[in-house]
């Protein structure tokens, strides 16, 4: 299967950035048929050696060979013909186009009306061929996230690529959709595609490649195989020190109910109800988890109890108050915190500084201004006391805010939403494409503010996460909730099934 | 010291939203670039490619801001050319144009009181667009002021000075404010798009003022003798005061300036101003927020139209004739204030107080070309047309000048993260994430 020539080499690739050494001196190469993974945290400089290989940068030092000629791909168009392809981890996609039209873009046009049935014939071929599921006519916008990646993939597939890049590609599957996503990825190795597999998660990396590469730092810091390493090994490559990959819990002692949902309906994006008839209960010093495959209502659940979404049926009670339809601001003064799970669109204010963003939610209150007139001393010096306490690393509170890296955002939201006292924590997807340290990092958190006596909700697709972090686990199915569980009985096995919709018929009357 | 850096921040950013908010056709020139699919690549290897150059002759510290006088440069250019056509010497009409709006003390006033209304505009402008708000309405709403403040001063004209003038200049405010409530309303509340229902109100606002300028408040005299649109003298308690000097310098000005720093307090030192601009970046932030969305866009579009209904009053009261007048259409009044103030803010960086010198530049320009149309005998279209080849320009070079401060802000970040930041931390974190966004 793997022939000499390699089909991708990188030779000595140096890049800088004023002041910054991203990619020092690195050597990468994957064969035809090889799925070779590159493992490394935020900012190792996976995404910059990316983008030299699609000729987003030009290298100062090294060279880019496909076939063993020199790949000559100066633009991302250029890598494109060259059937290198990317699956990025922010989708490039057009929201309000559809799937067919979205894998149209960008190919040669063939006349001046676009005939898309012939593409949604040979996106159905792909699809079934791989077990991708994507429907041709169906708008992206309305597309869970885990669905908008196999669009990507079908849109690399479409273009016949030899080569392709999967940006952190798991962060948004459950554990049953990254192993049809590997069977779809082996598939694609099998018919001699490389496959260069960029991921942060070091199971999957060791059950999924050939070959493994790790980077810290800007270079390479380690070269290896899945039956020559470990977890414990590889973390250490990565990271650079050990790492608690599971947070201590302290025992369990529930108080009263804080958040009550009760046969909760809510409208999705497609006009059917996404949510259709929730109920639980979360209690103070209480950690739910909720877990689900991508798409089967969570979001629409926790936007309908932050009140950014509408209720069709049922109602949302926060310590005892009705929050039913309510407007998000007195959602939130019921006492609830909500760490969105578009944390980019939602969470932050991109353009704003870290200080802006601290005080997004109480800029009208004290200690931030009075009377309408925003105290600058008193933000400045409360933002600094946060992002010291929550670990931001930022360099000054008036960086841009989009500059930092998801896990300082993440952070960043977090010091925000507990430092307004909250009765009830909404966290969806705490830690989606956040890396290890700041994971770790959240995940403590988390914990310590349950066993202070919060009532926290954790909506995950990550099961890990979920069986980590609850203390009971809910599993959520096409808008129900199908079970609830202490954690001591749910099992990868029996949650799984659960997600796939196995517990459908034995649990809901 | 905070706030410069919000400053800064607000800069490089805001104008993006603004202006690609703006929907095609309406304005085209700053629009198309925005819409094209996939020129944000070439774009950025543009100013990339710009950036090294000028970098490199002037430094990284001067090749932002060397933009935009680059493009008045090259404005001028062609214009030199097309005077040349007519037969011209460039050189010497761009002499008297120099002259005209900036040769001496009684130039530099025409010129200020020129920019006045530009400036108010450009306020407003940068209020609105901050908020991600697009006031196409500036001319209605400077005659809504004007007639506001008119009927004030006809009601109450026998109030003493030191009170009519305060009340004629809220009058204006108000007027504006009220013209621009409207549409910001119907946005917030229908999802009526602003920028039509600004133009409609424009024409509203003129037909309303020809209505009364002709009829109901019209001067008794023309209402007998000579039928021009018009009002009587009004009060001459209600004159806007001469600054000492000898000019034709009114308060008008200084409250224009005044307004500027008002403008920049808002936006930069209130918390509604904070709503202002959070708004206008993220809607879909502000509301996960909590903040209310709907009213800080009605909020939004009632300031834009206070500070051109501020305009409009101070166009009436700071008149060589002291009455509303008009030739029945809107320029008649307003001398298209209301649309140059949305390039005159464009090219003050959205930013209130940039907003100052650059309302001064265009209103240079517009009070030199008639010393040019004098010394060089060119047609008066020509003068439009060099106005125009500079907003295009200009226009553009924001684009330009946005792109090249992105890329070196974007390096300069990466320098300082990787000052600052502890080991193990990512560096590159900006440069990552910043590329690959769609």
């Amino acid at each position: 299967m793997i022939v000499d020539t390699p089909l991708l080499e990188l030779n000595g690739i140096t890049k800088r950035f004023p002041g910054v050494l991203a990619n020092d001196d690195v050597y990468f190469d994957v064969a035809v048929g090889e799925i070779h993974a590159l493992l490394g945290e935020n900012g190792a400089g996976k995404s910059t050696l990316m983008k030299v290989l699609h000729g987003l940068y030009r290298p100062d030092q090294g060279e880019v060979r496909l076939h063993g000629r020199s790949s000559g791909i100066t633009t991302p168009a250029d890598a494109i013909e060259a059937g290198v392809a990317m699956v990025h981890q922010h989708f490039m996609l057009v929201p309000t186009l559809t799937v067919a039209e979205n894998v149209a873009l960008g190919l040669a046009p063939s006349g001046f009306i676009l005939d898309t049935s012939e593409v949604a014939e040979r996106i159905r071929d792909l699809s079934s061929r791989y077990g991708l599921h994507v429907d041709p006519s169906a708008h992206v916008w309305q597309l869970a996230v885990g669905e908008r990646q196999r669009v990507e993939i079908v849109k690399a597939l479409y273009r016949d690529c030899r080569l392709l890049v999967l940006d952190e590609p798991t962060a948004v599957l459950t554990p049953i959709e990254v192993e049809e996503l590997f069977v779809i990825l082996r598939t694609m190795a099998a018919d001699g595609v490389g496959l260069i597999f960029i991921s942060h998660k070091l199971g999957e990396v060791l059950s999924l490649a050939d070959r493994i590469t790790v980077m810290r730092d800007g270079r390479v810091t380690g070269e290896t195989t899945p039956s020559e390493t470990n977890k414990a090994e590889l973390a250490d490559m990565m990271v650079g020190r050990e790492v608690q990959l599971a947070p201590d819990r302290p025992g369990f002692e529930p108080g009263e109910v804080r958040l009550a949902v009760k046969d909760l309906r809510v409208a999705g994006d497609r006009g059917v109800d996404a949510v259709r008839g929730c109920n639980f209960e979360v209690r103070s010093g209480e950690l739910l988890g909720i877990a689900g495959v991508s798409g089967n209502g969570q979001r629409e659940l926790a936007e309908a109890i932050a009140g950014l979404r509408p209720v069709v049926d049922g109602d949302i009670k926060i310590d005892g108050a009705e929050v039913t339809g309510r407007h998000p601001s007195e959602v939130r003064a019921a006492g609830l915190a909500y760490v969105p799970e578009e944390r980019m669109r939602d969470g932050v204010v991109g353009e704003f500084s870290v200080a802006e963003n601290l005080i997004l939610v109480a800029h009208d209150s004290e200690p931030f201004s009075r009377r309408g007139i925003l105290r600058l001393g008193k933000i400045v010096e409360r933002c600094r006391e946060l992002v010291e306490r929550f670990d931001v690393k930022t360099p000054t509170l008036e960086t841009t805010t989009a500059t930092l890296s998801g896990g300082n955002i993440q952070k960043l939201i977090l010091a925000r939403e507990l430092s307004g006292q909250p009765k009830v924590l909404l966290a969806a997807q705490p830690t989606r494409g956040v890396d290890i340290g700041a994971a770790e990092y959240i995940h403590r958190r988390l914990i310590e503010e349950r066993s202070a006596g919060n009532a926290i909700l954790v909506i995950s697709e990550d099961l890990d996460e979920v069986l980590a972090l609850s203390d009971r686990v809910a599993v959520m199915f096409e808008g129900r909730i199908v079970a609830v569980m202490d954690v001591a009985e749910a099992t990868v096995e029996r949650v799984g099934l659960l997600m796939a919709g196995s517990g459908i018929l034995a649990e809901v009357p | 010291m905070a706030g410069s850096c919000h400053l800064r921040v607000g800069r490089c950013r805001a104008s993006e939203d603004g202006i690609a908010a703006i929907p095609a056709g309406v304005f085209l020139d700053l629009q198309i670039v925005d819409r094209v699919g996939g020129n944000r690549e070439t774009f950025a290897s543009m100013g990339r490619w710009l950036r090294e150059r000028l970098a490199y002759v002037t430094g990284p510290q001067m090749a932002g801001p060397l933009v935009p006088v680059v493009a008045v440069l090259a404005a001028f250019l062609i214009g030199a050319g097309m005077l040349l056509a007519l037969g011209a010497n460039p050189l010497e009409g761009y002499q008297a144009l120099l002259k005209g709006a900036f040769g001496d003390v009684d130039a530099l006033a025409d010129t200020a009181l020129k920019s006045m209304p530009l400036l108010l505009v450009g306020i407003g402008i940068c209020i609105a667009f901050r908020a991600s708000v697009i006031n196409i309405g500036g001319e209605g709403q400077m005659i809504a002021g004007a007639i506001l403040s008119t009927l004030v001063a006809l009601s109450c004209g026998d109030l003493p000075r030191p009170v009519l003038v305060p009340l004629v200049l809220v009058g204006g405010l108000v007027g504006g404010a009220i013209w621009g409530a409207i549409p910001g309303a119907l946005k917030a509340y229908s999802g009526v798009n602003e920028i039509l229902s600004t133009i409609m109100l424009n024409i509203v606002a003129v037909q309303l003022m020809n209505f009364l300028l002709r009829d109901l408040i019209m001067d008794p005299y023309e209402k007998e003798h000579g039928r021009l649109p018009q009002t009587q003298r009004l009060s001459e308690n209600s004159d806007l005061p001469l600054l000492p000097g000898g000019t034709r310098l009114h308060i008008g000005v200084l409250v224009a300036v005044g307004m500027a720093g008002l403008a920049y307090v808002l936006l930069w030192r209130t918390s509604l101003g904070y709503r202002l601009r959070a708004v206008g970046h993220s809607s879909a932030a502000a509301r996960y927020a909590g903040m209310p969305v709907k009213r800080t866009i009605v909020a939004a579009l009632t300031f834009s139209g206070a500070m051109c209904g501020l305009a409009g009053a101070i166009l009436v009261f700071g008149s060589e004739s002291h009455r509303f007048v008009t030739d029945g259409s809107s320029v008649g009044f307003t001398g298209s204030a209301g649309f140059n103030g949305i390039v005159t803010a464009l090219f003050g960086g959205l930013h209130p107080l940039w907003t100052i010198p650059s309302s001064f530049f265009f209103g240079g320009l517009q009070f030199g070309a008639n010393a040019m149309q004098r010394a060089v005998q060119v047609p008066a279209a020509l003068i439009v047309g060099l106005n125009g080849l500079v907003v295009v320009f200009v226009v553009s070079s924001d684009r330009l000048r946005r792109v090249v401060s992105e890329s070196w802000g974007q390096g300069r970040a990466i320098g300082r993260e990787r000052a600052t930041s502890r080991s193990g931390e990512p560096a590159l974190a900006m440069s990552e994430e910043l590329d690959c966004g769609p």
